[in-house]
């Protein structure tokens, strides 16, 4: 497990079937997936623990991401198995101006598929846990 | 993992070129990190995408940087805002958020960019040349930089890149290197027909396709026609990144660091080859259209923004005929570009016809539509994936030459013979 930006998050876990763009693909100000294309479309990434495989699309997603972080109405962390640069600058600008970062971590394959949405979990400097 | 900086890093990141400078350059420093970058190097030109409004982190992140003197160290162009600067009137959305957009514009332009204002910055008469290193933000410019132009540049966000202009310095990673820039998975063009591959319309459906069987791999197409213009390829580029997170493609015979299929993979074996047959080419031009509605309320054209050839081409294509009073008929494009098409006479016959010029911006960013009750006819694979969920509007995606034909009869029809056979 590897820190793309260090941080400590809890929430519920939510798996995304796809990758998806932040820009074009969240609402900012609500948090919902708002990308009609996507099989997700239509839940809310609000507080959770938002799991994605690697990042896609536009590259104001990292001002969607800062947005979110702002406004709380982003995801409370991200795991990932590639690192997204895209996404890791959205969380270090919003801790560079407010001092309030969301994790980015990346993970192994094996560790990756271990979560399921809905699950309750962890992201402390110790790693993910379930609670 | 520690990025190893030159004195003359070490010297910004303790302020001795100012507080902005430190600022910008902790903020690469950190992505370096991210990145598993072991040093930062030169770029000598930026591409700002960070200009444009998503709400107030945008902005408190440039006053940041202004406030505390931010001024860009290298030859620096904006991408689209949210407004049009030269129609104002064509904005359409809330006051507060248009009054915020232009505060974050003068930012931007007050820390020393270049008011240009468009998401085509390679359509501007100076570019990068084949192996520079620059730091483009906008997912079109930076997959063009590196295909089309073989500059280098990283699939750069927002913020990053007006940190990169103040400092002149990027991470030393991803597509800024050489091994990183080779091909993975090799698409091959099977059996279509000679007809269909010298079409406008093949060239983002073709993207479309690549991006979403790609992911953030680099894919290399053969079996283009050698001479393949920068329009189409900037169409394929930008709908690849939107469909997928491609940076980079390189078509054999085609793009500068493609000569043979061997130097594309740098004499490696592609990791998967996919044929792309006709079939493909239908089912991903199907995707990209949500309905298939005859009472069309609009067409929008330019995304990315038309270049002077493609404004040329409508000219050519309305050939006198005017847009039905029933339709609202969009092309966005650089200012630059529209400067230019207006004293080669292109725009006010154009404009007598009905066309609507958009610059400084784009129709699926910012409220300009103004009946999105009805769906909009685009040439474009890149509106045509993002317009839906930004705007909530209906999309057809067509052939220019049939968006053209829809707007002057009032009502969708489509030219299907140029898919049949292949």
């Amino acid at each position: 497990m590897l820190f793309l930006v260090a941080g400590e998050a809890r929430g519920e876990v939510l798996k995304l079937d796809e990758p998806l763009s932040f820009w074009g693909g969240v609402d900012p100000e609500t948090g919902e997936i708002i990308d009609l294309r996507h099989p997700q479309s239509g839940m809310s990434v609000k507080g959770k623990i938002l799991m994605m495989p690697f990042g896609r699309g536009s590259s104001s997603g990292s001002s969607v991401i800062a947005e979110g972080i702002r406004s709380g109405s982003g995801p409370s962390g991200i795991i990932m198995m590639e690192a997204d640069e895209i996404i890791a600058l959205g969380s270090i600008v919003a801790d560079e101006i407010y001092g309030k970062a969301m994790p980015v971590v990346i993970v192994g394959k094996s560790e990756y598929e271990s979560f399921t949405t809905g699950q309750q979990v962890v992201v402390s400097g110790s790693g993910l846990s379930l609670i | 993992m520690s990025v190893n900086l030159s004195e003359s890093d070490q010297a910004y990141l303790n302020g001795e070129q100012g507080p902005a400078a430190a600022s910008a350059m902790r903020v690469i420093v950190r992505l370096a990190e991210a990145m598993g970058a072991s040093e930062l190097l030169d770029v000598s030109s930026a591409h700002i995408d960070s200009c444009l409004y998503h709400g107030p982190a945008v902005l408190d992140f440039a006053k940041w940087l202004e406030d505390q003197g931010g001024k860009v160290k290298i030859p620096t162009t904006l991408n689209v805002s949210s407004l049009d600067l030269i129609h104002p009137d064509l904005y359409r959305g809330d006051s507060h958020w248009g009054e915020q957009a232009r505060l974050l514009m003068d930012s931007y332009e007050r820390m020393g960019c270049k008011p240009t204002w468009t998401c085509a910055p390679y359509q501007l008469e100076e570019r990068p040349n084949f192996g520079d290193q620059v730091a483009w933000a906008e997912s079109n410019a930076i997959v063009f930089a590196n295909s089309v132009l073989g500059a280098r540049t990283h699939r750069y966000g927002d913020f990053i890149d007006i940190c990169a202009a103040i400092c002149g310095r990027a991470p030393a990673a991803g597509l800024h290197l050489d091994q990183n820039r080779k091909g993975e998975i090799l698409f091959r063009i099977k059996g279509i027909n000679e007809s269909l591959l010298d079409r406008d319309v093949f060239y983002p459906v073709l993207g479309h396709l690549v991006g979403k069987c790609t992911g953030s791999a680099i894919p290399v197409i053969q079996g283009l026609p050698n001479e393949v213009s920068e329009d189409r390829l900037k169409a394929l580029g930008a709908a690849a990144a939107s469909s997928g997170s491609v940076g980079m493609f390189h078509a054999v015979g085609i793009t500068p660091e493609a000569p043979t299929l061997e130097e594309a993979f740098l004499g490696l074996t592609p990791r998967e080859v996919i044929d792309v047959t006709i079939d493909k080419i239908i089912s991903a031009r199907d995707e990209l259209s949500t309905v298939s509605d005859f009472k069309v309320g609009a067409v929008s054209l330019g995304t990315p923004h038309y270049s002077i050839q493609e404004i040329q081409k409508l000219s050519q294509l309305f050939d006198g005929r005017s847009v039905n009073p029933e339709i609202k008929f969009y092309v966005s494009t650089g200012r630059d570009v529209l400067t230019e098409a207006s004293l080669r006479g292109l725009v006010e016959p154009l404009e007598k016809a009905g066309v609507i010029f958009v610059t400084d911006t784009c129709t699926y960013i910012t409220p300009i539509i103004e009946d999105v009750a009805r769906p909009v006819i685009t040439d474009s694979a890149k509106w045509a994936y993002y317009a839906p969920g930004n705007l909530g509007v209906e999309v057809i995606f067509a052939a220019v030459e049939d968006c053209v034909t829809s707007a002057v009869s009032g009502s969708f029809s489509a030219d299907n013979s140029i898919w049949m056979d292949g």
